[in-house]
């Protein structure tokens, strides 16, 4: 009973001894809110869009079960569907491909995607169209609805007629959604929907055309996806060609495994954001008991324990950290709430936002908990003020000298490490995942803490008796007791970081595109063009005056054998091997072939030199004099084969066996716009078999290579052409959308850093406050006072922003290195910028916080100190 | 009362030593009120913060109410304080975030008992400041701050009152009404008192004198002077 009275009374005695410094505490604790936001909106959003794709599942595939080829399906197959749908499974087909599209009206051609589907395509789910319920008029007519960017870069209106091939189609409608796709995927290949009966009309689907085959199931009662699976999985699996099963679980289990892991990795950049707020806390927490020793003081003559004194203002701290992160939670919602409109393009479902009370109870319990673990360090200083500082009082730095060899001190210290673990336990899922997240994040802050514990020692080395007094003395305090250089450079440093690594690695992407574009001389390609029809498609573009830059034969084939072990038997013994090894419980040790490549189909070319986008690693290339079958592998799919130089491949070309030595192996660098092969063989080899080619020219301008694709696709409808100057344009829209993404979020991190900034500063009030007055009344003007603090927060701001750029280069180096695996080079002058602006935020921040140093006369502020 | 056996203070200061309190032994009788006085540096705060437990001395003993304050640690000299002493200091040490009535408060709500806001209003009717429950310590006069003080100190009835120059910082005639105060509720409530002031005409109003100089005891005299005036003085 007394125990609870006394601390009901401990309560009333927090409640209005706070009166004052609330806001202040507030204001510290406004550290952790937009950490606290970070994880409430990434949690919050993620939540939902699983949650969406949980209801849209079947949407998103189409069916409760897809099957997929890359080639048309096998007799075996095409008769087991047969048999399926006669037993009441629902059966429906799409088959894609690019190809020409010409509105015959206008002349213009572009490149599209086409779906040739079946009229009971999807089951579930529902693609709508402008004007609305056309979908249902697709079928029983050469209908097709498209793109509304198919009718304005064909500069053609709905009922307009669409030539495929040489089939004709009228544009009945236009697609506003269709479940499952992507906004962006349209902006690369607009989409066109014919009805399945009429594919054959355009001629379009013949020898070595690229087309994906999909068929969609409906399962009849009593038949679930999964057993379906289970009964003919298999089948499938061992099929030629191979035929991809998905059931609507597994393809919702991989949607879900994506949204996790980006939800996990932006998850550790808030929870970064609210380890620093953390440090923000502290820094704040750390001024806020410095105020209030006297009354700690006062509080221990008058009896309080120091149990008691501890549990007041961690109560105080507790309340506020509650509201800190309340409001933190607050601002997550609103950012939950706008984050389907920034990322609709890049979602493949309809996000239903709604409030996900989990992650707003997880975003809080972390606030509060990161608030107080963090304020408890400092707060743990009051225990050990002594009573008699009524009767004499000692300098805060003395007073709290006492604190730092408190073992209560080095207890919350490995709480705060065992909740950083927890918390990243709690992200990552496995506790090995726990360690790495845990040593990245204490990697991050690590790092900033020794840069800023670096730079500031190296200024203080730098610094100059005969500089002028106002910067001696700014340099001087950042090393005055209790300061907070660190915290403040740490502040500064994280934003600073984190902008200029996302602008870094965003400008190193775009100049390699740029880079890219520029080394690929073409800037037009012709595709699927026939063996019959290579010399009048060269002779066309020649007779146009353009240059033809490259062509490149094409020639479908498969592996049969690997030194002689045909492909079946390699994947049988590969398979008895992984049995024998899962019986007797061991670690497979030995390496196998993969069996995706082992069965893919290769698209193979010959040439007697090599291209500017590749360079050869291991082996010699190919000698003129040869003439024996001799390939080059490209140095990836080499090593998923496991064969080097002097195995032999047998390659299965239309049924002709064909042997090869492997001479070379080769880097490529794919990301270059020209056609880039896996194996090449030496000319001679395989010139005789079955091919189709690419065809890379050069056309001056945009009207000139508008005319020529009309007129190669007038001749040969099959031919398709690509304007690589519109993939460049398309893929710059993407990237501007991913730039302003970026943007958003760099805005977001820097916000990270002001709060932490502002406790950091408002530590060292009181001495600053202090000092000031001392000054002042030694005869310094108020201009020279603010001189000292101007001097004093351009360095620390300087350093701060330093810090930030160069981990940054560092970080955008090893993410363009290992991430994107492509070359560097710092992009100094907008870094520059931002770390300009952030000094003179920390200056702005550090002056408009000592404003009282220039308000106060000397005489008032000694009295009050 | 309270005694003080063989107390020696010793402050270390670089490479050499530096005794602030050499031998000092005295009693006082319960509901005695008694002055220390001498020069500045003449270690009468240090002897203030020994007899009330704010710190520990480096040898001798100090004795509170049958309690050997030296045997204890912190926390339990923090309760006995609670329990059985009461503060004044020169300069008020009122909680500045805190009303007068909220400061009277704080040692009745620390100890955890009921009743608190009409007990301390009744003690801060009794210093004269029933009018003013609800300023803060900027809004008072020096001497109202002072009177809050002992309105807080004698809150919670202690047996002994430690006073730190409670005139320190107030003109002669506010400092000469608080010293009134001072005596009227050790009169009244038989707390003792134990005044440490430099200012002579202000100690001869108590019972007795103890005179320390150069850190040592040099005279325990007993005065004629007994509080002339009763009742509660105006600040």
């Amino acid at each position: 009973m007394a125990d609870r009275s006394r601390f009901a009374g401990l309560m009333g005695i927090a409640w209005r001894e706070s009166r004052t410094a609330r806001r202040r505490l507030l204001l510290y604790m406004s550290s952790i809110s937009l950490g606290v936001a970070a994880l409430v909106a990434i949690d919050s959003f993620t939540a939902n869009v699983t949650q969406s794709v949980s209801e849209q599942s079947r949407a998103l595939l189409g069916g409760d079960v897809s099957l997929r080829s890359r080639a048309a399906f096998s007799a075996t197959t095409t008769r087991l569907l047969d048999s399926l749908a006669t037993s009441g499974v629902g059966v429906s087909r799409v088959t894609q491909f690019a190809s020409m599209g010409t509105v015959p009206s206008s002349g213009n051609t572009r490149l599209v995607q086409v779906r040739a589907v079946t009229a009971n395509y999807p089951f579930y789910g529902e693609i709508t169209t402008e004007p609305a319920g056309a979908w249902s008029r697709l079928h029983g007519a050469a209908h097709a609805i498209v793109d509304p960017a198919v009718l304005i870069s064909l500069d053609a209106e709905l009922g307009d007629t669409l030539m495929l091939g040489t089939a004709r189609f009228v544009m009945i409608a236009t697609i506003r959604s269709v479940p499952g796709d992507l906004g962006v995927s349209a902006a690369i290949g607009p989409r066109i929907f014919i009805p399945d009966d009429r594919l054959e009309e355009t001629g379009l689907l013949i020898f070595g055309s690229r087309a994906e085959y999909d068929a969609l199931l409906r399962m009849p009662p009593g038949l679930s996806a999964a057993q379906f699976a289970g009964r003919f999985n298999q089948r499938f699996a061992t099929d030629t060609p191979r035929v991809r099963l998905e059931t609507v679980a597994e393809n919702e289990y991989d949607l879900n495994e994506s949204i996790d892991q980006l939800g996990n990795f932006l998850g550790i950049v808030g929870l970064v954001a609210l380890l620093l707020g953390g440090i923000g806390v502290a820094s704040g927490v750390h001024a806020f008991v410095m105020r209030k020793i006297d009354t700690v003081a006062v509080l221990r003559c008058l009896g309080a324990t120091s149990r008691q004194v501890l549990l007041i203002y961690v109560l105080q701290a507790a309340a506020m950290g509650f509201v800190g992160a309340l409001v933190g939670a607050a601002f997550g919602v609103a950012f939950q709430f706008g984050l389907p409109w920034l990322l609709q393009d890049f979602l493949p479902v309809d996000v239903r936002v709604a409030l996900a009370p989990g992650a707003i109870a997880l975003g809080l319990g972390v606030g509060v908990w990161v608030a107080l673990i963090f304020s408890l360090r400092p707060l743990l200083a009051l225990r050990r003020i002594s009573p008699l500082q009524t009767l004499r009082r000692e300098s805060d730095a003395t007073v709290m000298r006492g604190a730092r060899r408190d073992s209560a001190v080095m207890v919350v210290s490995f709480a705060i490490v065992a909740s950083v673990l927890a918390i990243a336990m709690e992200r990552a899922g496995t506790f090995e995942r726990a360690l790495w997240y845990s040593a990245a994040i204490g990697g991050a802050i690590g790092a900033l803490w020794g840069t800023a514990v670096l730079l500031s020692l190296g200024a203080r080395r730098v610094a100059r008796p005969s500089w002028p007094f106002v910067v001696r003395q700014g340099v001087a305090n950042l090393y005055r007791p209790g300061n907070q250089t660190r915290a403040v450079i740490l502040a500064l440093g994280f934003g600073v970081f984190l902008m200029s690594t996302m602008y870094q690695v965003q400008h190193n992407l775009l100049s390699q595109l740029d880079l890219k574009l520029e080394q690929s001389r073409s800037n037009l390609v012709f595709f699927d063009v026939q063996e019959d029809q290579e010399p009048v498609v060269d002779s066309m573009i020649r007779a146009a005056g353009h240059t033809v830059v490259q062509t490149a034969p094409i020639i479908p084939m498969r592996i049969d054998a690997i030194n002689g072990q045909s492909v079946p038997s390699i994947l049988a013994e590969q398979d008895s091997i992984a049995r024998a090894f899962r019986a007797s419980g061991q670690r497979r040790t030995t390496r196998f072939r993969s069996n995706w490549a082992l069965r893919r189909e290769f698209r193979s070319t010959y040439r007697a030199d090599q291209s500017a986008g590749e360079r050869r690693i291991a082996g010699q290339w190919f000698s003129p004099n040869d003439t024996s079958a001799q390939i080059s592998v490209e140095e990836d799919v080499a090593s998923d084969l496991r064969i080097g130089i002097g195995d032999t491949v047998t390659w299965n070309v239309q049924g002709v066996r064909i042997p090869a030595v492997v001479t070379s192996l080769r880097e490529v660098t794919w990301a270059r716009f020209e056609p880039n092969f896996f194996v090449v063989f030496n000319p001679g080899a395989i010139e005789r078999a079955p091919k189709q080619f690419a065809i890379l020219a050069h056309v001056p301008t945009s009207a000139e290579m508008a005319t020529l694709q009309r007129d190669v696709v007038r001749n040969y409808p099959g031919i398709s052409s690509l304007d690589l100057s519109l993939i460049q344009n398309t893929i710059s829209n993407v990237l501007d959308k991913v730039t302003s993404a970026i943007r958003f979020m760099a805005l977001v991190s820097l916000a990270f850093g002001i709060p932490v900034l502002f406790s950091a500063v408002a530590a060292t009030r009181r001495e600053r406050l202090r000092e000031g007055v001392l000054l002042k009344t030694l005869g310094a003007t108020r201009r020279q006072v603010g001189r000292i603090m101007l001097s004093e927060y351009a360095l620390l701001g300087a350093l701060g922003s330093l810090a930030g750029v160069v981990l940054s280069v560092g970080a955008a180096w090893l993410l363009m290195k290992f991430v994107f695996e492509a070359a560097f080079t710092p992009a100094i002058v907008p870094v520059l910028i931002v770390g300009v602006a952030m000094t003179l935020i920390a200056i702005i921040i550090g002056l408009a916080t000592g404003r009282e140093v220039f308000q106060q006369t000397p005489m008032a502020a000694l009295r009050d100190a | 009362m309270l005694s003080a056996s063989h107390l020696t203070k010793e402050y270390q200061s670089g490479d050499h030593r530096l005794v602030v309190l050499r031998d000092v032994s005295f009693s006082i009788d319960q509901g005695d009120f008694v002055s220390i006085v001498g020069p500045s540096g003449s270690g009468k705060t240090t002897l203030l913060g020994l007899l009330a437990g704010l710190d520990t001395p480096t040898s001798g003993t100090v004795q509170l109410d049958g309690t050997d304050l030296t045997a204890l640690d912190e926390d339990g000299r923090a309760l006995l304080r609670g329990e059985k002493v009461g503060f004044v200091f020169q300069s008020f040490q009122l909680i500045p975030t805190l009303t007068a009535i909220e400061n009277v408060q704080v040692p009745l709500e620390l100890r955890g008992e009921g009743n608190v806001a009409e007990r301390s209003r009744d003690v801060l009717q009794r210093v004269g400041l029933g009018d003013r429950l609800d300023h803060f310590p900027t809004q008072l006069s020096g001497g109202e701050q002072q009177r809050v003080a002992i309105a807080r100190a004698f809150a919670n009835r202690p047996r002994i009152l430690f006073a730190d120059e409670p005139t320190g910082n107030l003109d002669s005639d506010t400092g000469t009404r608080i010293v009134e105060l001072l005596e009227s509720l050790n009169r009244e409530s038989g707390s003792t008192v134990v005044l440490v002031t430099h200012d002579l005409s202000l100690a001869r109003r108590s019972r007795r004198i103890l005179r320390l100089s150069d850190g040592a005891l040099i005279a325990d005299e007993r005065t004629s002077g007994t509080p002339a005036m009763a009742g509660v003085a105006r600040g």
